[in-house]
C-alpha cells in the first residue's frame, strides 16, 4: 500500500534519514520507533506528503504522492497528527462529517452514503455516546479517538497516526492501540503508528519500522525483537531491553 | 432539533433587521410620518422635499449600513477561522492600516506637497487612496504567503505592519496642518453617511463579489476548523483557500473601510454572536448568521445614532459599534475561559 524508494529525510545539511527502501502492507499494524528527534514525526509527515523529502519517493496505493493532487491522496491516505483540535461549538458528529470532505460536493453537503459513514466510523471508533459533545468539552483520551473516527471517515486503505497514545492513561494507551489493530486486521487497513511506548508496541503490532540513525530498520516483530536493534538503540546506563520478557528494565 | 432552532433564529433575526431597517427610515434630524416614509417608498409621495431626504439620504445610508454589517462580519468569520485565532477581525492583516495610509497620505502629506486641487491624485478621492492602500498590503500578505507556511507567522506579520503604518501615519499626522488633520480624525471615526447613491453602485458590487468568493470558501473553511495541516491531508489545497479568503477579506473589509472609514468591533464581535446563538461551527450556518448579525447590529448602530442625533450633530459610527462590540467581545472571552 505505502511504499518508500530511497528516501532521505533532512534537514539542510543535517541528515536524519537516508536512502530507505520498504513497503507498509495492507491489513498489518506498523508501530515506528525511534529515539527523540530521530525523524519519526518527519517521515510521517513526507508520506502524508505535508513535506518533501530530500530525495527519493513515495508511492502510496502504486502512485508516487508528487504526481497526486491533495485530493487524490486524501482518497488513500489519512493523517491523525498530535494537533489538538480546540474549536468553539464543535461538535463530535462534525469534525467526523468534515472527514468525509474528499467525497462531499462544494458546499461540503452530506449524502446519505456519507452519513452511513459517518456513523459507522463513529461506532468503529467507539464513541457513540459522544456524537452530540463539542470537542472543547472532551478529554484527551476521548479527542484522540475522536480523530482516529474522523480518520475512518475519510475512508481512506492507509492510516499514518502520530504518537496517538501520548497524553492517554496507560489503560487507554492499551485500549487505543487494540482498537487500532483490530481495524488494520478487521477492516484490513494499512496503518502506521508512531509511539515511544515500546512495549504496547511489541505486543500489539505486526512489524516494527526502527529509526536507526540513519538508518529505517523494517522487519517483522520477533524478527525485530531477536535482531539486537533494540537493545543496541534504547540502552543506557540505567535502563536496558530484555528480548525475553519484551520490556524495559531498570539494571 | 438543532434545524428547528436555526430556523427560528433565521427567521427571528430577519424580521428584527426588517422592523430596525424600516424604524431607520423614520428616524432622522427631520421628523417625517409613517405614512409619508410609506409614500415615499411605494413612489406615491408629492412631497419633493420627503422624497428627497427619504430616498437620497435615509436609503441609501441604510443600505450602507446592511452592506458594512454583512461585509465585515463575514470578513472577520473568516478571519478568525483562517487563523483559528478567536481575536481575529476583518482588519488583522492590516487592511484598515493601509487605507489609513492611503488617506493619511491623501489628506496629510498632499497639501504638505503642494498637490494641486482637481488633479488626477485628487480625483481618486478619499475612497480611492483607502483602496489602494488596502489592496496593496493586501498584496504584501499574500507574496509572503507564499513564502510563509506558518499561519501564525503571518498573523504576527500583518499586526507589526499595522504598527509600523500607525507609526508613519503618526508622524504624518504631526506634520500635517490642523486643517487636514481634522480631516483625516473625521475618517476615522467612521460614517455611513457619507456614502452617496453613486457611490453605492460601486460599493455594492465589491461587497456582493466579496460574498460570492465567501461562498465559494465554505467547505475550505469547514476543513480549516481542524487546522491547516489536517485540512492538507484531508484534500484541501491550503494556498488557494488562503488567496481565496484574502481577496475576499480585502473586498469585503477593504470596501467598507474605504468608503465608510474603519469600523471596528462589528466584524470581531458578530461572528462570537453567531456561534453564540446559533451553537455551531458550520460555516454552511455561521456565514449566513454573521451577515444577518452583522446587517442588525450596523441598522441598529445607526438607529442608536439618530435617536441620539439632535439639529445636526451626528455621532461618528465608530463610537456606537466600540460600545455595541466591546461588551459581547468580553461576554464571549469570560464564558469561555468560564467553561473551561
Amino acid at each position: 500500500m505505502i511504499e518508500l524508494r530511497n528516501i532521505s529525510l533532512g534537514f539542510g545539511e543535517r541528515r536524519l534519514i537516508t536512502s530507505a527502501t520498504t513497503r507498509f502492507e495492507c491489513g498489518k499494524i506498523t508501530a515506528l520507533l525511534g529515539r527523540n528527534g530521530t525523524g519519526k514525526s518527519t517521515l510521517l509527515r513526507t508520506i502524508a506528503s505535508l513535506q518533501r523529502p530530500l530525495d527519493g519517493e513515495v508511492f502510496v496505493g502504486g502512485d508516487s504522492t508528487a504526481t497526486l493532487s491533495s485530493q487524490e491522496l486524501s482518497r488513500r491516505l489519512s493523517f491523525v497528527n498530535t494537533e489538538r483540535v480546540d474549536v468553539e461549538a464543535l461538535s463530535v458528529y462534525e469534525i467526523v462529517s468534515i472527514g468525509r470532505s474528499p467525497y462531499t460536493d462544494w458546499m461540503g453537503r452530506l449524502d446519505n452514503e456519507d452519513e452511513a459513514m459517518v456513523r459507522r466510523s463513529i461506532a468503529l471508533a467507539g464513541v457513540e455516546h459522544l456524537t452530540n459533545r463539542y470537542v472543547d468539552t472532551l478529554s484527551d483520551g476521548e479527542c484522540q479517538r475522536v480523530m482516529i473516527a474522523r480518520a475512518l471517515a475519510q475512508d481512506t486503505p492507509a492510516i499514518l497516526l502520530d504518537e496517538p497514545t501520548s497524553f492517554l492513561d496507560l489503560p487507554n494507551r492499551y485500549e487505543l492501540c487494540r482498537l487500532l489493530r483490530e481495524l488494520a486486521h478487521n477492516e484490513n487497513k494499512c496503518i502506521i503508528f508512531s509511539t515511544h511506548e515500546l512495549d504496547i508496541a511489541l505486543s500489539l503490532s505486526d512489524s516494527i519500522a526502527l529509526v536507526d540513525t540513519p538508518q529505517l530498520v523494517h522487519l517483522a516483530t520477533d524478527e525485530m525483537i531477536h535482531s539486537g536493534n533494540i537493545e543496541r538503540l534504547f540502552n543506557s546506563d540505567f535502563v536496558g531491553f530484555d528480548p525475553v520478557t519484551r520490556s524495559i528494565k531498570l539494571k | 432539533m438543532q434545524r428547528r432552532l436555526h430556523i427560528t433564529l433565521f427567521t427571528l433575526l430577519t424580521v428584527l433587521l426588517i422592523v430596525a431597517a424600516f424604524g431607520d427610515l423614520l428616524l432622522g434630524t427631520t421628523h417625517i410620518s409613517i405614512d409619508e416614509v410609506w409614500a415615499v417608498l411605494v413612489g406615491e409621495s408629492t412631497n419633493a422635499n420627503y422624497i428627497k431626504i427619504v430616498s437620497d439620504l435615509r436609503l441609501p445610508k441604510i443600505i450602507v449600513a446592511i452592506l458594512s454589517g454583512v461585509a465585515l462580519s463575514v470578513s472577520g468569520l473568516q478571519m478568525q477561522t483562517l487563523f483559528r485565532n478567536p481575536l481575529a477581525g476583518p482588519y488583522v492583516l492590516g487592511i484598515n492600516s493601509g487605507a489609513s495610509l492611503g488617506v493619511a497620505l491623501f489628506t496629510l502629506a498632499m497639501p504638505m506637497f503642494g498637490v494641486a486641487q482637481g488633479s488626477l491624485l485628487m480625483r481618486l478621492g478619499l475612497t480611492g487612496v483607502a483602496w489602494i492602500g488596502s489592496a496593496a498590503i493586501l498584496t504584501l500578505i499574500m507574496a509572503l504567503s507564499r513564502k510563509i507556511k506558518n499561519i501564525n507567522v503571518i498573523l504576527i506579520i500583518g499586526m507589526m505592519l499595522g504598527s509600523a503604518i500607525s507609526a508613519i501615519v503618526g508622524v504624518l499626522q504631526y506634520l500635517g496642518s490642523e486643517e487636514s488633520l481634522k480631516a483625516f480624525v473625521v475618517w476615522t471615526m467612521g460614517s455611513l453617511s457619507t456614502v452617496t447613491r453613486g457611490d453605492i453602485a460601486i460599493f455594492a458590487p465589491a461587497v456582493v463579489l466579496g460574498l460570492v468568493l465567501s461562498v465559494v470558501a465554505i467547505k475550505p473553511l469547514n476543513m480549516l476548523l481542524l487546522g491547516e495541516n489536517n485540512a492538507r491531508t484531508i484534500g484541501l489545497n491550503v494556498g488557494r483557500s488562503r488567496l481565496i479568503l484574502f481577496l475576499s477579506t480585502t473586498l469585503l473589509a477593504g470596501s467598507v473601510t474605504a468608503f465608510c472609514g474603519p469600523i471596528g468591533f462589528i466584524g470581531l464581535a458578530m461572528p462570537h454572536l453567531a456561534r453564540l446563538t446559533f451553537r455551531t461551527a458550520d460555516h454552511r450556518v455561521l456565514v449566513p448568521a454573521s451577515m444577518l448579525l452583522g446587517a442588525l447590529s450596523m441598522v441598529l448602530c445607526s438607529l442608536v445614532a439618530d435617536c441620539v442625533a439632535h439639529s445636526s450633530v451626528v455621532l461618528p459610527v465608530n463610537t456606537i459599534t466600540a460600545l455595541l462590540g466591546v461588551p459581547i467581545i468580553i461576554f464571549v472571552v469570560v464564558r469561555n475561559r468560564h467553561r473551561q
